[in-house]
């Protein structure tokens, strides 16, 4: 069903190769010589997989270390010091609840839009003006986190037409951008600006997929717009729903940390803090890399046991889910 | 529709009541499905509406930006900063910043790590998708090798500690080789080069071209238009990142563009050599805007040859598989 399903990319595999007619009876070293100019060609991606997307894991090895940056991973073996020094730490609890609200306010308010923005454009009967609303909602994707910020500071910032209109209708002036109180709804409404258009490609492509005759059966039944919706269109693109809420869930604990990092110190700790730049400015800045070492593993396997576990539910409700 | 047709023919008669519904629309020509009822005045207005708030929404702060950054001093004091439309437009804001110094600087450094970036992507990922495009020994396990690192990836300490372990730290390849292989840029290919018929590359393979040749001669040829889709991601994915300059550059004077803008323009630190005191020098909020608007353009310049691609569904066809 798409590009994460593991096991069924892999039984398509290309086509036959020549003079592979009895691959079975070649000797493992006959095959990888024949193979050989095609493992060379594979050879640096894989060099690359293993030097930062595998080897780094190793790396976790020291949130059970009190790890000295100068005797690096031979530092003294603490056990699980560095996670009870993280458990009584009130900033990561303060970090976790913080990145649990924008986790769930995202998945509210972010998770449908681009579903429903897709359903409205998809109604659009026009090819030309549907391209001219793709053209225009797909391009803030393509613009990197600190040029949003900053396009977010002119409109809604101290001199932007925001703060502007309100001073005009007589109201306080308010710079969202600095107000803590906010700061929970700015995150998930420029993730929502940014993202949603470009989000809506692979809806559109699954709802391109239903079939027309369902439809038109549909409506020679008397089914109507609304009564389509429920029961052809909804159901049509509920695998790829599901699918991509799985890789959501994945992320609970991820939240936009590059959009976070940019903004945090505007809006103080206690507001802008979760688990991401909790590691980074304790960690990497602040030098504490055995405790936020055990935060960030404990991301991680939270991250990787939801994924399972959502794809066991999926399953269980008869669908594809992420992987089989 | 293709379906009934072939499903009316095998019973021996045409699907009558089916075809009649769709002739009777066929005539607007406007890829209106004949069973689609018309829409009312009011969930038309209400459509429209919803539409023209989301343009404006997303391309508000582009103009707000372009016009800021054209802004003279007369034109910020005026309005207490908020620029609409600058009645005095001048590039002084941009002469200021290409004159030299930092940003003059970071600029040359972004271009140089997005193009050679690239280049390297390019090479790898390529030659990567081309040799799991076919059966060869172990190619299952190195494609489910690089798609599990979608799903799971280091946290930000191991990957610190793994490019200091490599020598990268305060180095420019920290910023290139820790992204160099995008594991869905690497399914985009496989899928397409997978569509290349094997009978052509059999029939090379015959003629007596080995693997090099058929990657070179047929296979990137053939794929000119997805390799340049996926070389403009890499492109847009190394020009935008931040976040890897932070971690892995200590010293400021090596910084990329995004970096910079995020001092100068997110934190508000005062940009050296701007602000002077000199007649006719540009308000600090022109040359911020104008620092955003250079770190814009690479974007939007390709960003019509992106799009191209969404709207044409090429790509989208790939990542569904």
């Amino acid at each position: 069903m798409s590009a994460v399903d593991v096991n069924r990319a892999a039984g398509t595999l290309g086509g036959v190769r020549v003079g592979t007619a009895t691959p079975a009876r070649l000797s493992l070293w006959t095959r990888i010589w024949r193979d050989r100019l095609m493992l060379l060609f594979v050879l640096p991606g894989v060099v690359y997989f293993i030097l930062f997307g595998y080897l780094p894991l190793l790396g976790n090895i020291i949130a059970f270390e009190d790890y000295l940056p100068f005797v690096g991973f031979d530092s003294p073996f603490v056990g699980f010091d560095n996670f009870r020094s993280m458990i009584s730490d009130t900033a990561f609890w303060q970090a976790l609840s913080n990145t649990i609200v924008i986790t769930l306010m995202q998945l509210i308010f972010y998770f449908p839009a681009p579903i429903m923005l897709a359903l409205l454009m998809q109604s659009v009967i026009s090819t030309k003006i549907r391209r001219i609303i793709q053209s225009v909602v797909y391009l803030p994707h393509f613009i990197s986190w600190v040029i949003v910020v900053s396009l977010w500071q002119q409109v809604l910032g101290g001199s932007g037409i925001f703060v502007h209109t309100l001073r005009d209708l007589g109201l306080p002036a308010i710079n969202v951008m600095t107000e803590p109180g906010l700061f929970k709804a700015l995150a998930t409404s420029q993730l929502i600006w940014k993202e949603t258009g470009y989000a809506t490609i692979i809806f559109l492509a699954a709802l391109l997929n239903i079939e027309a005759a369902l439809y038109e059966a549909a409506v020679m039944d008397g089914a109507g717009r609304w009564q389509r919706l429920w029961n052809i269109t909804l159901p049509g693109i509920l695998g790829v729903v599901i699918l991509l809420l799985i890789l959501r869930l994945g992320l609970t604990l991820t939240v936009g940390f590059e959009q976070i990092l940019l903004q945090r110190n505007a809006v103080g700790p206690a507001a802008g803090e979760v688990l991401d730049t909790y590691v980074y400015f304790k960690g990497i800045v602040g030098g504490q890399w055995g405790v936020t070492a055990a935060a960030g593993l404990i991301k991680g396997i939270f991250g990787t046991a939801i994924v399972i576990a959502a794809n066991k539910l999926a399953h269980r409700f008869g669908q594809e889910g992420v992987y089989s | 529709m293709i379906e009934a047709n072939a499903s009316g023919q095998l019973f021996g008669r045409p699907p009558a009541p089916l075809k009649s519904v769709i002739d009777a629309g066929a005539g607007g020509g406007d890829g209106r499905p004949a069973w689609l009822e018309h829409e009312t005045v009011l969930e038309k207005s209400v459509k429209t509406a919803v539409f023209v708030v989301v343009i404006l929404a997303v391309l508000y702060p582009f103009l707000s930006v372009l016009a800021t950054s054209l802004a003279s001093e007369p034109d910020v004091i005026q309005n207490g900063g908020l620029v609409i439309w600058p009645e005095h437009p001048t590039l002084s804001a941009y002469r200021t910043i290409f004159q030299g110094g930092v940003v003059t600087r970071a600029i040359e450094v972004s271009i140089g790590i997005t193009v050679i970036g690239t280049l390297l992507s390019m090479a790898v990922t390529t030659a990567m998708a081309y040799g799991l495009s076919r059966r060869i020994v172990g190619g299952r396990f190195f494609l489910l090798m690089a798609l599990t690192t979608i799903l799971f990836t280091p946290g930000i300490i191991p990957n610190y500690l793994a490019v200091k372990q490599y020598g990268l730290l305060n180095s420019y390849a920290a910023l290139i080789l820790p992204i160099l292989v995008n594991a869905f840029n690497l399914i985009v290919l496989r899928q397409f080069f997978m569509n290349i018929p094997s009978e052509l590359l059999d029939a090379a393979k015959i003629d007596g071209a080995n693997d090099w040749d058929i990657l070179l001669q047929i296979v990137i040829p053939l794929s000119k238009a997805v390799l340049a889709v996926v070389a403009l991601f890499y492109a847009v994915f190394y020009w935008n990142d931040f976040f890897r300059a932070l971690l892995y550059l200590n010293d400021s004077a090596m910084w990329p563009l995004q970096l910079v803008l995020r001092l100068y323009v997110v934190q508000g630190a005062p940009l050296p050599g701007a602000g002077d005191v000199a007649e006719n020098a540009p308000p600090l909020e022109s040359i911020q805007m104008a620092v955003v608007v250079v770190a814009m353009i690479p974007i939007l310049m390709v960003y019509p040859f992106l799009q191209r691609y969404f709207t044409r569904g090429v790509l989208s066809g790939a990542i569904k598989g």
